[in-house]
């Protein structure tokens, strides 16, 4: 029943939203500019309205490929963090056995460690193995700290699903991998759901290591952006439009999970 | 302590065209002061709707609601002075027993010496009165429950106190226990509740009255012992006893009744079931019994199974395409599968029902009005 | 209530490869040069806590990390008020709901880099909406000169991207609440006032606890989003502390302190983890009433 007191709080809302997107709305509003345009006059909207920079991107392999190697990390670390993390997540929610709270634990901190602090062993390590410059050494890097938050949060929806059904399922006679992708893994989309959308939103956002264990050919996004600076000056305009297109993916995704979103923050386990 | 009038309607939609668009169809009934009602019926019936219109968290779409006369359509919750319980105990975690009770008072200002003796008062009621220091998040669910109770019951003008199915989170062997409290307090205090249960042994232990509900109508309203014995709608008939009622399939042949090619006598005015041709027979089973073939109040029927309950032994049989039960006294002789046996159907407690599953005779009254 | 089963471990066994490949070896190799002085690739001399005792001297460190906790403390301060009444302003159901939801988390979904980049275009005076703002308002306002505005700067940047954290969690909670609370408040005659703190601020208790830790040790290990806005200048005002590790592992190859660092930041942030995990098991065992779904 909304009352004149609501008006304060709505007021508010539209306040931070404003504020929110504002910034946003600029980086979008500039990408459609020419970088003369940019330099010479300020104005809130764009004077000559281009798509110039768009198409830059997406004609320039030197900036296309970044996005094509950020997705291509992003997704192999997702895929692993999530079948690596199912059964573990099973054995948490399940069963007790020696040493599982240390373990959990051990988990945790692994999610909760700078990175910075991984950077140098990190680098000899692939440099050893002969990974550096590679999508996998990235998606591997990356386990680090999704690995544990998959873990996590799938234990948590697994733990809300009775522990009847795999009883009954055990006397009804599936082998366990029969009913955990059968029976088990359907009742935990959401969980699923939730544990992808974080992975991917921690691996995706991610500078540091990407940024360190590539240089050419798997170099995401992330690092070409930092590197637009030409002869004439900073391109703004196609740094822009790059900004702008990274925000799309994520965007798309939060899209896609927004229903799951709210359960997957109320357990907690971000 | 209020006398409580409903004359409303509430639908989903505005323009509602259908049964289907209401939550609650139009009814007009009273809840008298100082009495205790139960709003019986099963999910979706439309029982809390209708407590929560009495209460104020929701407004009907038509029609209005009178405390003691006075029009309260517009009124709060705490306007209108009510009290209500939920389903799982609602409690303030941060605060102790004592300062859980007293919160309705502070928020209307009263003395805290008056608080403090009605706090007393109330927590020696519900024997909280040990615990009132105690943080309220610490207890069993049952003491919570007391505790939302006695939230309610602190204020002394509270015109009515509702309950919305209370005892769902509450342990078997102790919602006996909260029940005989509540009609202590019903007792004490002569206050008017209204309790919402899907639970017909609640509701016919707990209340005076019972309303029975049923997809947004209510179907009668009665004392236990009417609507067990003259349940004026099919539902009812279904809906109370365990098992239900009896139905089966009757039609007037010109002369007499007559049930799966069998002929019955009937004790009640044949009028009515002649003049609708076909109608529905209803007999309890706790009112079937054996009796000997050729009895013309008896159906022959072929048994299909014979269950010990304990205190008594529950026969199911066919008559003809329908089935048949009987609460029979554990102390006769047992019959076997396929036995072939006459079970007495027609009698005093035998009630007729018409198309529209209504009564039309029974054998007291003739046809009974349904709900008021 | 769990079975015992040892056979479990091998259930565990492929995320415990993973991270330990990720976590464990690094680690050892940390712990090992932070004992010695790698004088050439050949020679390494066993030089004990000899870094670590310098790390601990190091004035430098000492500036990074006074810096850091200011930050830390600044950003708690403004994110978790901002986020619960974000939360509570924030709309419960219908398609506003939604649409609020993914305004709001969008800036948690951008590549921190890009974060960076955003506000390093926003506040310059000469094309950025926030500089020319203030600069036409009369502030003379200038990111790259000077640390106060610098500091302000990182600040809002932090608020902005990641107050919605704080916000989601706070929502969630929120949602959880389930409405015969309200219910209850307002028959009893409860003002708003005494059904924020007496129903939804205790009920948000636990997320908001995660919310105060997680941003705390997110804030403590604060990278990219400040290293691409200010660079860690004017100086090193805006210098935090895994900037400052960054720069002496990679930038100078002071590999020695720069590992005894790194472990004794590691450990700082174990004790907070500690300190969160057990918290997020009273908040799941439920110490916090179960309501109906």
């Amino acid at each position: 029943m909304p009352k004149p007191r609501f008006r304060a709080r709505s007021l508010f809302l539209i306040a931070y939203l404003v504020f929110a997107m504002l910034p946003i709305y600029w980086m979008t509003m500039m990408s459609f500019k020419t970088n003369e345009d940019i330099l010479s006059s300020f104005s809130l909207w764009p004077q000559h309205f281009t798509w110039a920079n768009y198409h830059t991107i997406l004609t320039d392999p030197s900036w296309y490929s970044g996005y094509i190697n950020s997705m291509i990390y992003v997704a192999i670390n997702m895929a692993i963090s999530i079948v690596v993390a199912l059964p573990a997540a099973y054995a948490f929610s399940r069963y007790s056995f020696l040493g599982d709270k240390h373990l959990f634990f051990w988990l945790l901190t692994n999610r909760m460690t700078p990175v910075a602090v991984f950077l140098l062993p990190f680098f000899q390590l692939y440099t050893t193995l002969g990974l550096m410059d590679t999508h996998i050494a990235v998606a591997l890097a990356h386990l680090v700290f999704n690995v544990p938050l998959a873990v996590w949060i799938l234990e948590g929806f697994m733990s809300g699903v009775p522990r009847e059904i795999d009883e009954t399922a055990y006397i009804d006679g599936y082998s366990f991998p029969h009913f955990f992708v059968r029976i088990f893994l359907p009742l935990i989309k959401a969980g699923v759901g939730v544990a992808a959308f974080f992975c991917f939103m921690f691996s995706w956002v991610e500078l540091l290591l990407a940024r360190t264990l590539t240089s050419v050919n798997a170099k995401p996004i992330a690092a070409v952006m930092t590197r637009t600076v030409s002869a004439s000056g900073m391109d703004w305009a196609v740094l822009a439009a790059a900004g702008v297109l990274t925000i799309v993916p994520g965007a798309i995704v939060i899209w896609f999970v927004r229903h799951y979103i709210a359960k997957g923050f109320a357990m907690g386990r971000v | 302590m209020a006398r409580i009038d409903l004359d409303l309607a509430h639908a989903y939609r505005p323009n509602p065209r259908r049964d289907d668009d209401y939550a609650l169809l139009p009814l007009k009934m009273h809840f008298d002061d100082g009495g205790a009602y139960a709003l019986l019926g099963p999910s979706g019936c439309g029982k809390t709707t209708m407590l929560n219109l009495i209460s104020g968290l929701l407004t009907p779409s038509q029609g209005h609601v009178k405390f003691d006369g006075r029009d309260v359509t517009g009124s709060t919750p705490q306007q209108r002075n009510i009290a209500q319980v939920f389903q799982f105990p609602v409690i303030y975690d941060t605060m102790t027993v004592a300062q859980n009770l007293a919160f309705p008072l502070r928020n209307r200002r009263v003395a805290d010496e008056r608080i403090r003796q009605r706090v007393g008062r109330i927590a020696e009621m519900l024997e909280l009165s040990a615990q009132l220091d105690q943080r309220a998040a610490g207890l069993a669910a049952d003491a919570k429950q007391k505790i939302s109770l006695g939230r309610g019951l602190v204020r002394e003008d509270v015109s009515a106190v509702l309950f919305d199915e209370p005892l769902t989170v509450i342990d078997p062997h102790l919602k006996w226990q909260l029940r005989r409290k509540l009609k202590q307090i019903h007792q004490e205090l002569k206050l008017t509740l209204v309790y919402v249960t899907h639970d017909q042994v609640e509701a016919l232990t707990f209340a005076d009255q019972v309303v029975v509900m049923t997809r947004g109508r209510t179907v009668q309203i009665g004392s236990a012992e009417e609507l067990f014995e003259r349940p004026s709608h099919t539902f009812v008939g279904h809906f109370i006893g365990s098992p239900g009622m009896n139905f089966l399939a009757a039609r007037w042949d010109g002369q007499a009744v007559e049930v799966a090619g069998h002929r019955l006598r009937i004790a009640t005015d044949a009028a009515p079931l002649a003049a609708a041709g076909e109608f529905t027979l209803g007999v309890r089973p706790e009112y079937v019994s054996l009796t000997e073939a050729g009895d013309p109040t008896a159906l022959p029927a072929q048994v299909v199974q014979l269950q010990d309950v304990g205190t008594y032994r529950l026969l199911t049989a066919r008559v003809g395409e329908q089935m048949l039960r009987a609460r029979l006294d554990p102390e006769l002789p047992a019959s076997g599968r396929g036995d072939r046996v006459w079970l007495k159907v027609t009698g005093a407690h035998t009630c007729y029902y018409g198309r529209d599953d209504r009564l039309l005779a029974s054998a007291d009254q003739p046809a009974v009005e349904q709900a008021r | 209530m769990k079975t015992v089963n040892q056979k479990a471990w091998w259930l565990v066994l492929p995320v415990v490869i993973c991270v330990a490949f990720s976590a464990v070896l690094p680690l050892m190799t940390v712990v090992n040069y932070s004992v010695q002085d790698i004088i050439s690739p050949t020679r390494h001399v066993f030089v004990g806590t000899e870094w670590f005792a310098a790390v601990l001297r190091d004035e430098e460190l000492h500036g990074a990390l006074w810096r850091q906790l200011g930050f830390s403390f600044a950003v708690l301060a403004v994110e978790i008020p901002l986020g619960i009444a974000l939360a509570l302003a924030m709309p419960a159901s219908g398609w506003k709901a939604s649409a609020v939801l993914v305004v709001v988390a969008l800036s948690l979904l951008i590549p921190w880099n890009v974060v960076g980049t955003i506000w390093q275009i926003y506040g310059r005076a000469d094309i950025g909406l926030l500089g020319y703002a203030l600069t036409q308002l009369g502030f003379n306002y200038n990111y790259t000169g000077k640390p106060l505005d610098a500091w302000l700067t990182v600040l809002v940047m932090d608020v902005w991207h990641w107050t919605p954290l704080v916000a989601l969690l706070a929502y969630a909670g929120l949602r959880s609440i389930p409405d015969a609370y309200y219910q209850a408040a307002r028959i009893d005659g409860a003002s708003k006032l005494a059904v924020f703190r007496y129903i939804q601020l205790p009920k948000m208790r636990g997320v908001l606890m995660i919310a105060v830790l997680l941003r705390f040790m997110d804030s403590f290990m604060i990278y990219t989003e400040p290293f691409v806005l200010t660079g860690g200048g004017p100086g090193n005002s805006t210098t935090f502390l895994s900037q400052y590790l960054t720069q002496k592992a990679v930038g100078q190859f002071d590999v020695g302190p720069a590992a005894a660092f790194s472990l004794i930041y590691f450990l700082i942030i174990l004790l907070l983890c500690f300190v969160l995990y057990n918290w997020m098991l009273r908040v799941g065992s439920g110490e916090t009433e179960a309501p109906h779904a």
